[in-house]
């Protein structure tokens, strides 16, 4: 007998703490049941002050409840005995159209004395009275709700509202709050609340406090509200004391400059990863224009060309792996040689069958590969048809950081990394490979370097292959910046050339510089002029600037005259 | 080409100035068919047909302008389409204030200003109620445009692929400003809905066939000009430099004026062939004066022949006729037509149609002399 027992007792024993620890958790939940029972079931003149404790009480059921309660949907229910419970309706009816009762915290059917679930028709029913008292209590209770949810942005946002109110009613609670809250991201928030109330509400100290809090945090919401402050003080001098008039003046100007200097960062920021998209897709033409003298008019062809290649690579994976899957997002690493290979495959069939016989006649090459592009446009147009097509962004491009309020989408930081990337390696490759050699000795003197023995042929051929991939990847780096369609090449060319233009051909550190310089001027002048006038500006500054530098930046300096 | 005194002293040979002659005939006699015999005669010429080659013949301007640039003094200049635009939008301003009360809104503004919650007329569209001014506009604006650019350019010494370049950058920049709705130019609805040219419906047959003569005189007269201008001195100084600038240049001429003259000088003309274009067609928006539109007007010269003053006229004739045809019978085809053509023209035949017969004349004189070959 004792033998059968000992296996149960000893289970029994290894579940006690557990059953401790739920136990002490059902206390302080219990006590809070309690006080939401207590709020409902207290006589009508009580009821507003009984809901107004339940500010600060924490327990997931005070708002349904409470909600229900303001749209008439609570219900009590009273046995023979004379307790009360209260209850909210459920959804599924039972064959006579009646609804079951749901108890307030655990959701489970009301049971009757005989255990059956108790069934309500909608006639029987009358809610919980409420008045305008009770009504304006609850919207109190819900309102402040929020600063104990359990998850931390819903805390924030809820706090950052309260604070934003101005309302002297909510200092105390959200004073309790800070006690309790531990949250990195909330308690700046929380501390900026109550600093925005006693700007309103305080005494001179409280207010003096409240703006080096608010001034320390660079707050925005704070800067408007210290503007309007000193307008009022404007009006009708004497509305504050002085030194809170001072402070305010000092902290305007700390919080203005700050936020100038963190627009102007992250203006410059743009203006570098605009610079680092530019860099990419010119670096291509670089190579094919500024070392080989071709003009090609298809190059923002061929970085369509990668851009389709990263599309046709990304519906490839969707087919394997599926959407949702991590598989799926590694996909753009795969796209990006696959782009490469893509473009170059084009541009060499490009080079031998048109460009080989026009590098005497750049000016014509100028036509023939307009021609091209045309053609290429129009089968775009055929195989993929007229509109954008979509291209998912892997989960390690989507999302951004911020450091010192200046945000850095990842997609951004990437193409800064990757432009990085892609001018280091094309750099090595010209300049410390025997190839580069062979393709700089052609590209400077094609009968000398025939004369020594290079295959120039074949040196032109994988060169203008090479700066095609270039282009491709160029494509590759677009489709995680904006839209994909079959008209995406001739938006940029005209940009490619400027910056081979005003870099200087034949470098790629001229291209690097140009590029930038034009991405960050640009950018600059965007939020003063508009997208549009910014642009036209930056184009007539180059078409000046090769007035005073008409080699580029970096000129190549050469003796030869036509 | 076999008398040489003739060729330089006079403007066409005999035989030249008989073609001329019927060239200008055909141009009055297509109107005399389309006014004086009745509709469903075999021989009427219909009004469709009189606007049609009418628009052709100031295209053929364009391409001239662009001929004289490229084809004799090596300029490739993609803003041609770009001064072609701005003398229709200056024409195209006064026709539209022409309209008066009678557009939609029955407002004394042009319907666009309206839209666009005008209060009063720009103060810089008053003197267009000139028809004078409005002539004189197209074709000096243009000029001044042409003017500051090319001296610019030419002043430091920018040639060959970074002059086409910068036109380029140049036509899309202006083309990106007059999209713009506030830049007060219509956006890229343009100008249109014209009613009457001085005083004339611009919609009747009648003003028709005289904007139709008015196109085909002022391309004879262009095409008259440019052929003296390159047969004098100052033309062969053209093509030297067409040939190599920089001999010329230390020759002692100072190529940058050449340059310079020719450059306005086309955009004068181009422009004025843009107040013709404009009335015929009878709208004028932004994507005329689009990089492409430049480069089509490059094909046609490509096409008809370069370094000729007829190839290009032939040649605007010619691939509007393949453009008309092909964008309604293959409308997808036409851009791969359209690119195809570039490349067959640049690959194997540089210099364009007129220069076939010469090529024919060449390859039936090798097949008559290959049947003896020659063994030593």
């Amino acid at each position: 007998m004792f033998r059968a027992i000992l296996p149960i007792l000893v289970r029994l024993c290894c579940m006690l703490p557990v059953c401790a620890a739920t136990l002490q958790l059902q206390a302080g939940v219990a006590e809070s049941h309690e006080k939401l029972l207590a709020a409902i079931l207290a006589p009508a003149e009580n009821q507003p002050d009984a809901i107004r404790a339940l500010i600060g009480v924490e327990d997931p059921a005070i708002v349904p409840t409470l909600t229900a309660w303001r749209q008439g949907e609570l219900f009590v229910h009273e046995t023979e005995n004379g307790t009360r419970t209260p209850f909210l309706l459920g959804t599924e009816a039972n064959e006579d159209g009646a609804l079951p009762g749901r108890d307030l915290f655990t959701g489970k059917s009301l049971v009757g004395p005989d255990g059956k679930n108790l069934y309500f028709q909608g006639w029987e029913l009358t809610a919980l009275d409420t008045t305008a008292n009770i009504r304006r209590s609850i919207t109190r209770v819900i309102e402040l709700a929020g600063i104990s949810d359990v998850s931390a942005t819903v805390r924030a946002s809820s706090v950052e509202k309260l604070g934003q109110s101005q309302n002297g009613d909510y200092l105390p609670v959200l004073k309790l709050r800070l006690d309790k809250e531990q949250d990195p991201v909330v308690r700046p928030v929380l501390l900026n609340a109550i600093a925005m109330i006693e700007l309103k509400v305080g005494e001179e100290a409280e207010r003096l406090a409240a703006i080096k809090t608010l001034a320390a945090a660079h707050s925005l919401s704070g800067v408007s509200q210290f503007k309007e402050m000193l307008a009022q003080e404007d009006k009708k001098p004497r509305t504050f004391s002085p030194k809170v008039v001072d402070a305010l003046r000092h902290a305007v100007i700390t919080i203005e400059h700050y936020w100038y200097w963190v627009n102007f960062y992250g203006n410059i920021f743009r203006g570098i990863s605009l610079g680092s998209v530019l860099l990419v897709m010119a670096l291509g033409l670089a190579i094919t224009f500024g070392l080989m003298g071709v003009i090609n008019m298809a190059h923002g062809e061929l970085m369509v060309v990668g851009a389709y290649a990263t599309f046709l690579t990304q519906n490839l994976f969707i087919k394997l792996f599926g959407m949702e899957s991590t598989a799926f997002s590694w996909y753009f690493l795969v796209a990006i040689p696959v782009a490469f290979g893509a473009a170059s495959f084009v541009g060499l069939l490009l080079e031998r069958t048109i460009i080989q016989f026009l590098y005497k006649r750049p000016l014509e090459s100028l036509l023939a590969t307009w021609g091209v592009s045309l053609a290429l446009q129009q089968a775009f147009r055929l195989f993929f048809g007229p509109a954008n097509v979509q291209i998912n962004a892997p989960f390690y491009l989507q999302g951004n950081f911020v450091v010192h309020d200046i945000i850095f989408a990842y997609n951004r930081v990437f193409v800064v990394g990757f432009a990085v990337l892609v001018v280091f390696a094309a750099w090595l490759l010209m300049n410390r490979t025997p190839a580069g050699l062979m393709i700089r000795a052609v590209m400077q003197n094609r009968p000398m370097a025939s004369c020594m023995g290079i295959r120039t042929q074949r040196v032109n051929m994988l060169t203008f292959a090479f700066g095609s991939g270039l282009a491709g990847v160029a494509g590759a780096c677009l489709t995680q910046l904006g839209n994909v369609g079959p008209s995406l090449g001739q938006t940029h060319i005209v940009d490619c050339f400027m910056v081979v233009v005003a870099g200087g051909v034949g470098n790629i550190l001229g291209t690097v510089a140009a590029a930038l310089g034009i991405g960050t001027f640009d950018q600059l002048l965007q939020p003063v002029l508009g997208a549009v006038l910014g642009k036209i500006i930056v184009l007539v500054m180059i078409i000046l600037f090769l007035q005073w530098r008409p080699g580029g930046l970096f000129p190549t300096r050469s003796r030869s005259l036509d | 080409m076999s008398n040489p005194a003739t060729t330089r002293n006079s403007l066409l040979t005999p035989m030249q100035w008989v073609l001329f002659g019927l060239v200008i005939f055909c141009g009055v006699l297509l109107p005399a068919l389309n006014a004086w015999l009745p509709e469903g005669h075999v021989f009427y010429v219909s009004n469709f047909t009189i606007n049609l080659y009418g628009k052709y013949a100031t295209l053929g301007i364009l391409a001239l302008g662009v001929d004289l640039l490229w084809g004799y003094m090596g300029i490739l200049s993609l803003g041609q389409a770009l001064f072609f635009a701005l003398g229709g939008y200056a024409f195209g301003m006064h026709l539209l204030l022409m309209i008066g009360k009678l557009g939609q809104y029955k407002s004394d503004l042009p319907d666009f200003m309206v839209f666009l919650g005008y209060a009063k007329l720009p103060p810089h569209w008053e003197p267009f109620y000139s028809f004078g001014f409005a002539i004189a506009a197209a074709v000096i604006v243009p000029g001044i445009l042409a003017g500051v650019f090319g001296w610019l350019a030419f002043r430091s010494r920018v040639k060959g692929v970074y002059l086409s370049i910068l036109t380029q950058a140049l036509t899309y920049a202006a083309a990106l400003m007059f999209f713009r709705n506030d830049f007060g130019y219509g956006g890229n609805n343009g100008l249109t809905d014209f009613k009457t040219i001085l005083g004339h419906d611009i919609n009747s047959p009648s003003t028709r066939r005289g904007l139709f003569i008015a196109s085909i005189l002022t391309l004879a007269g262009v095409f008259l000009l440019f052929r003296w201008l390159t047969k004098t001195k100052f033309g062969k100084v053209m093509q030297a430099i067409r040939d190599g600038e920089n001999r010329v240049l230390f020759s002692g001429y100072a190529t940058a004026h050449y340059k310079l003259f020719v450059f306005v000088l086309c955009a004068m003309i181009t422009g004025f062939a843009g107040t013709l274009y404009v009335s015929q067609v009878g709208i004028i928006n932004p994507s005329e004066m689009q990089v492409d539109k430049s480069l089509e007007a490059v094909v046609w010269v490509a096409v008809g022949g370069r370094g000729t003053l007829v190839g290009p006229v032939l040649g605007a004739l010619f691939v509007n006729f393949i453009k008309s045809w092909a964008t309604r019978a293959v409308p997808e085809l036409w851009y791969f037509i359209m690119g195809g053509l570039f490349i067959v023209v640049v690959l194997l035949l540089p210099g364009g149609l007129t220069s076939l017969p010469g090529r024919m004349k060449a390859i039936w004189q090798h097949f008559r002399k290959s049947p003896e070959p020659s063994d030593k």
